[in-house]
């Protein structure tokens, strides 16, 4: 099931939890909300399922206009932050609840629910805990459970709040690769919640960044971490530092060194300079943009450095190869191989950290 | 302790039980296992103590000037058809009270703690006012007003002060701030996430309601349901003035064995008082049984 959401917003009061949030997601995509805690994710998903009324736009599951339409009518599948299973039912009520819920109508025999349920416990590989209650199970196993829970009912669209959020890291590595084997088995649409970059860019097919209640960002991992559309994309995936600059004629200019901007394109005026540490390229003084390396340390396999930058000293980060013999307080020259140029008051400008 | 305190030590029950974790009932086991931190000792002969001193020796007392009367004395008061009717008048409407209650407390409980409506807090204190109130008082502002000239009396077109009628209206006056109270807190704890995740699946509100909030509340309804029941099987100050007392007809038991006091005789008062301990004890130890059941089932994780 394709799913469209159109210039939807959402108030609490005079906040703007969601502002004009526009996003297809195609029919059994694997897509990723990805954003800083409080940038509305859980406020979409939630609106996606019909759990928060929405002040402007609509939402189209397929060609039908959802917006309208009760959380029951929506059939879709929610996995809570939290599971928000039902203490009271044993495993295997729990995922039956969705079927016996129907109406008499369309509620399947008893015979084949149980059949069901046995088979959803296979998939989420618990088959020996149908017997159990809820607070019998770890953590993961009652992800498991909510997952399988939702899946009953055979949803339009499966949708996830942090599903990985309370696991520790080890069972996280292990779900995020079950959950995208059952993904590509059961071929449901899905939308899932997180705010590590990791496991967006790793599980999703395709990335949707939210910052502040406003759609950042929708694209392929690839895109999403080479072609950041907006600085706030640029400085929340992966490392960055930014210097202040001045665009004129198609060039940039740093103090008295002129980089061309090749295909980057940006208005005249002052802007920012973006570039991740893997892109900083040390030359011998005089070429390029002048620096002083402050500080040296060893991460991992590389040694990260800290590099002043023109005469107003803006300190950026460095990945430099072990074996470059340079000392702190040692005069460089700079090369970027990459970088993205954005105007100094383009929207959302402000980065994180 | 004072009305108030009650209400008050209502609420912390209701709140330690709902957080309690379940008991694990091993075949044979006659003892939960004690915690590993220390004071478990030391609470358990507390408690046995003050029990001993504030219920185990009255009711000790009651039990054995019982005993003293002999089998056949005991049967006779027993099976005397006026005390017979008392006890069955004042069980029958307790437990009726006490399950009428059951049904609006509830709805009082979940409007005051779901929705924010202008005089909540009124409403929410007043819930009170049947602990605070002298039950005396309770009991002729009642009687006053369902007199058959009094404002409500005159409009009901049926008799209901001084008949069975009116001592159940005092009962479940009494009685509704037990439900109330022991049902708020557990209500607030409530996790709206899993009313929203029954709608996701497809239950209708009335379907979510049934199947998922009130088995999640039963344990608290059952405690004010047995705390109500016991308050209104031992009333006496508000019904007396409600009731009418005509034997055979609105005479609770509480009033019969103060009847007899008065008449000095106390082999008579004692025998009706313990066949009412015996059986009040039948009834709140088969509700906690019920739910400590329903408890088990909570567990204690999400
Ligand atoms: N019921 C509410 N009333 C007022 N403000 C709310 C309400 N629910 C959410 N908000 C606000 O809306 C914003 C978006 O909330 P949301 O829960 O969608 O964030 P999120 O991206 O899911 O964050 P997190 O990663 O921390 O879960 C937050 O700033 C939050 O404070
Ligand atoms: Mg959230």
């Amino acid at each position: 099931m394709e799913l469209k959401i159109r210039h939807v917003s959402k108030d609490y009061g005079t906040f703007a939890a969601l502002h004009d949030v526009s996003l297809d997601i195609r029919s059994g995509e694997l897509v990723a909300l990805l954003g800083p805690s409080g940038s509305g994710k859980t406020t979409l998903l939630r609106a996606i399922a019909g759990l928060e009324t929405i002040d402007e736009g609509q939402i189209f599951f397929g060609g039908t206009d959802a917006s309208r339409t009760s959380i029951q009518q929506r059939n879709v599948g929610f996995v809570f932050q939290h599971y928000a299973l039902f203490r009271h039912m044993k495993v295997a009520d729990n995922i039956a609840f969705g079927l016996r819920a129907r109406d008499r109508s369309r509620r399947p025999h008893e015979s084949e629910i149980a059949r069901k349920v046995k088979e959803l416990l296979e998939l989420v590989q618990l088959p020996e805990l149908g017997d159990r209650y809820p607070a019998q199970l770890s953590g993961g196993q009652r992800q498991r459970v909510a997952l399988a829970r939702a899946l009953a009912i055979e949803p339009q669209v499966l949708l996830l709040d942090e599903p990985f959020g309370a696991l520790d890291a080890q069972v996280r590595k292990d779900l995020r690769r079950w959950l995208r084997a059952i993904h590509e088995e059961t071929g449901h649409t899905t939308v899932f919640v997180t705010h590590d970059q990791e496991e967006a860019l790793e599980l999703a097919d395709r990335v949707a960044v939210l910052s502040k209640g406003e759609l950042q960002q929708i694209g392929t991992p690839d895109d999403i971490y080479d072609r950041p559309a907006t600085p706030f994309v640029y400085a929340f995936i992966g490392d960055s530092s930014f210097l202040p600059i001045e665009v004129r004629g198609g060039e940039a200019v740093l103090d008295r060194s002129v980089l061309p901007l090749g295909q980057l394109s940006a208005p005249d005026g002052q802007a920012r300079l973006h570039v991740r540490p893997q892109d900083v390229v040390l030359r011998p003084t005089g070429e390029g943009v002048s620096g002083r390396v402050t500080l040296l340390r060893r991460t991992g396999a590389f040694r990260r450095a800290d590099i002043e930058v023109g005469d107003a000293r803006r300190r950026i980060e460095a990945q430099l190869p072990p074996e470059l013999a340079i000392t702190e307080g040692d005069e460089v020259g700079l090369h970027f191989n990459r970088f993205a140029v954005f105007p100094s008051d383009a929207p959302h400008s402000t980065a994180p950290n | 302790m004072s009305d108030a305190e009650i209400g008050r030590a209502l609420t912390d029950r209701a709140y330690s039980q709902h957080r309690r974790p379940p008991r694990k009932r091993g075949r044979g086991t006659t003892f939960r296992k004690p915690s590993a931190i220390p004071g478990f000792g030391a609470a358990l002969g507390f408690t046995w103590l003050y029990l001993a001193v504030v219920i185990l020796v009255p009711l000790g007392a009651v039990v054995l000037w019982t005993g003293s009367l002999g089998p056949e004395r005991l049967w006779q008061i027993a099976s005397d058809a006026r005390v017979g009717h008392a006890l069955r008048l004042s069980f029958g409407l307790s437990l009726a009270a006490a399950a009428v209650n059951a049904v609006f407390g509830l709805i009082v409980a979940w409007a005051l703690t779901r929705y924010d409506f202008p005089g909540r807090r009124l409403i929410d204190a007043a819930v009170d006012l049947p602990f605070a109130l002298p039950t005396a008082v309770a009991g002729i502002a009642l009687a006053s007003i369902y007199a058959p000239n009094g404002w409500v009396g005159s409009i009901i077109p049926f008799k209901v002060a001084f008949t069975p009628a009116g001592i159940f209206v005092a009962l479940v006056f009494i009685g509704l701030p037990f439900i109330v109270r022991t049902l708020q807190p557990v209500l607030a704890d409530l996790d709206r996430e899993v009313e929203e995740a029954a709608a996701t699946l497809g239950a209708s509100r009335a379907w979510a309601l049934l199947k998922v909030v009130l088995p999640t509340l039963l344990p608290a309804l059952l405690t004010g349901f047995a705390l109500a029941f016991a308050r209104a099987v031992g009333e006496y100050g508000s019904v007396i003035f409600i009731a009418g007392n005509i034997p055979y007809v609105s005479e609770i038991a509480p009033l019969l064995i103060v009847m007899r006091l008065e008449e000095f005789d106390y082999g008579s008062a004692t025998a009706v008082a313990t066949i009412m301990l015996a059986l009040s004890f039948a009834i709140l130890l088969f509700v906690n049984l019920v739910e400590a059941w329903s408890r088990k089932r909570l567990g204690h994780g999400r």
